[in-house]
């Protein structure tokens, strides 16, 4: 028998746990002419910010061993032109949306939050916390339990009641448990991890770096056991707060992982430059992977890496 | 119509001078295919730590085998070196066609095509749609060495006039291809320029183009992650119909622009009055 895919964002029940990754589907116009984007669990939009936004100089990206550095600095087109043009296309096609949302200070977040989860069909809202906080010379909100929980409670305040609010964190920081219990703790219903790594790279013919930018961020399979990593420590700490787990998932197995470890649902990024149907594979792969384990639901293989060995089996190692 | 992913497989290989030239059997790409069009390859295999496919310009279809595209490319990394080593019977995997074609002209006008280095290759397609349509065709090809000139041979046999150019003068008239771009739009009486090529010769193209009060179409070449749209690392600054610049995406906006339209002096920049440029300009503009 097939397992039962449904998954949830909190209280918001989506038909299967396979999402896209912010950044890594724009508004999800381009992917439906490769399939219908309803069968995605849910579309995870590019950051939306208050005003349009040009991103930084290119080249914006490089590649990298089994990863991608990118500093594309969140191109896009400000929330009206969102709320005009993307999110009724999304609505249209029916498919979850899961709005993220950028912000240089605490009442950027707070005014985003506010008009985005105002509309109908949004079913969570993502807060990007890798950005630079102006009102802190420029230190990422994500870095400092503080400003992170200061961003989440004024979002949590600002968003619809019925909305779910996921901080996504980052992983460049000393210990990501702290900081994610500051998010759950002002509010946030569920968690995002991870977002790319601070990196570089330089062009040794040029001898130059290789982005414009300088330094970018790093994705891809290259960045993902540190995306299980964190999952499992803060899944550990905060067991019961839903997780939207990524980073560098390219199959089945990579999303089983996550989930192991103790993702919800997982979301798809830069393995979508280079297959556009990886969602729809990968859900399919980890339809059969369930089914090959005997797993009915997927909710019962969440964080099922975490469950104490059988008794037997501790004694055997340490034999 | 909208791209396809699609498993192909390699019909030939053989080295044209300093390029590789491959034929892929590829059906769905090359019945979808219009001049201009180009197509993103994953290159390294299923355990590659390549993740970015390469994206090439479609040289040419042929609808032996359910339709057949043609790649042009010369061996720059590791992804490019790992495509010469292709041989025939293996397999590739395409997505494409992608990026928006060359604009065709309604009238039967006079077209000059440029094209430098591996650039003349998508320009050998466009001259077959525009001679249907009854449109006179002049090239100017041209590299930094005669083994680097792609097509010499087909465009002599296409155009009207075929003028070739190469740094090192082993080809053709020693220079660039703008250098003679000038004199072949007077003596072709040239309605319109179609050009590939490198961003600092498109430049000049544009900038000639521009003087004889003409339109050029350039195709242009910006590192690309994901070819389709998705990622947004690909943009370069563009003059909308509005007046307004945008860092527009050149996968799915283009790769062919209007010339006039590219910013040409601003590219690798986020030009201080473009939409959304920091400290510039806040929102978009009319109702
Ligand atoms: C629309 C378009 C059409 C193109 N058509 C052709 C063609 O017909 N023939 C041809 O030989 N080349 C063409 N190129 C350039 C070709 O994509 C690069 O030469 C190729 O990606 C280099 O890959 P590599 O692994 O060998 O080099 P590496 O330098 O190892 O590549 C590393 C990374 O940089 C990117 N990259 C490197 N150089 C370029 C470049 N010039 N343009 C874009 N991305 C680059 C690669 O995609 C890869 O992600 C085209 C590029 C674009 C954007
Ligand atoms: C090109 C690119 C753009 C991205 N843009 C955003 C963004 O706007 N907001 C965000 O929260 N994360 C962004 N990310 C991070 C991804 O959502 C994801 O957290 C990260 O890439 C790890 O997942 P992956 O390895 O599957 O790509 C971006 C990533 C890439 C590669
Ligand atoms: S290459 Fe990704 S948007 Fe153009």
């Amino acid at each position: 028998m097939s397992p039962d895919m449904r998954a949830r964002l909190a209280h918001v029940e989506l038909a299967n746990p396979v999402l896209t990754a912010s950044g890594c589907a724009a508004f999800g116009r381009e992917l439906s002419q490769f399939f219908d984007v309803s069968r995605l669990g849910a579309v995870v939009t590019k950051s939306v910010t208050l005003a349009p936004r040009a991103g930084r100089p290119t080249p914006r990206v490089a590649e990298t061993p089994s990863g991608m550095l990118n500093s594309v600095g969140l191109q896009g087109p400000g929330v009206e032109a969102f709320l005009r043009r993307d999110l009724p296309w999304l609505t249209a096609h029916g498919v979850p949306v899961v709005v993220s949302i950028a912000g240089s200070s605490v009442a950027e977040y707070a005014e985003l939050a506010r008009r985005v989860s105002a509309e109908s069909g949004v079913a969570a809202v993502e807060v990007n916390l890798s950005c630079p906080n102006v009102e802190d010379r420029g230190r990422r909100f994500a870095s400092d339990a503080g400003a992170a929980s200061d961003v989440v409670s004024a979002v949590r305040t600002h968003c619809r009641f019925d909305v779910p609010v996921f901080a996504k964190l980052s992983a460049d920081v000393t210990d990501v448990v702290p900081i994610a219990k500051a998010c759950v703790d002002a509010g946030a219903e569920g968690l995002s991890m991870i977002n790319t790594i601070l990196g570089m790279a330089v062009d040794v013919d040029t001898m130059r770096p290789s982005l414009a930018g300088g330094t970018g961020g790093l994705s891809g399979p290259a960045v993902r056991p540190v995306a299980v990593r964190c999952i499992w420590q803060v899944y550990a700490a905060l067991p019961g707060v839903p997780i939207i787990g990524m980073g560098g998932v390219a199959t089945g197995r990579d999303a089983l992982e996550l989930i192991l470890a103790g993702a919800c649902v997982v979301s798809v990024g830069t393995a979508i430059f280079h297959d556009p149907y990886a969602c729809i594979r990968i859900l399919r792969e980890l339809e059969e992977l369930l089914e090959q384990r005997g797993v009915e639901r997927l909710s019962d293989a969440i964080g099922l890496a975490h469950r104490a060995l059988p008794r037997h089996r501790t004694e055997e190692n340490h034999l | 119509m909208a791209p396809v992913q699609v498993t192909g497989t390699v019909l030939t290989i053989r080295q044209v001078d300093a390029y590789h030239a491959m034929t892929v059997v590829a059906p769905g790409i090359a019945e979808r295919f219009k001049a201009g069009h180009f197509t993103a390859v994953a290159v390294g295999g299923a355990e590659t730590s390549m993740l970015l496919r390469r994206c090439l310009s479609i040289h040419d279809v042929k609808p032996d085998y359910g339709g057949t595209v043609e790649l042009v490319f010369s061996v720059q990394g590791r992804g490019t070196a790992w495509l010469a080593d292709r041989r025939v019977r293996d397999s590739l995997d395409l997505v494409g066609p992608l990026g928006r074609p060359f604009p065709l002209p309604r009238d039967p006008v006079h077209c000059l095509l440029v094209g430098s280095g591996y650039g003349s290759a998508p320009l050998f397609p466009l001259a077959d749609a525009l001679q249907a349509r009854g449109c006179r065709v002049d090239f100017i090809l041209g590299a930094p060495s005669a083994d680097r000139v792609f097509g010499a041979l087909r465009a002599r046999r296409m155009g009207e006039t075929t003028t070739l150019t190469t740094d090192d003068g082993s080809l053709g008239m020693r220079g660039s291809v703008t250098d003679m771009l000038p004199h072949v739009i007077a003596d072709s009486q040239a309605d319109v320029v179609y050009a590939c090529a490198p961003m600092a010769v498109l430049r000049s193209v544009a900038a000639v183009a521009a003087r004889h009060g003409i339109p050029a179409m350039v195709s242009v070449e910006e590192a690309m992650a994901c070819g389709i749209g998705v990622c947004m690392s690909c943009v370069l600054p563009v003059v909308g119909d509005d007046g307004i610049t945008r860092l527009v995406r050149s996968c799915v906006d283009g790769p062919v622009f209007r010339g006039e339209r590219v910013r040409f002096d601003d590219v690798g920049t986020i030009p201080f009055d473009a939409l959304g440029a920091p400290g510039g300009r806040l929102a978009e503009a009319g109702p």
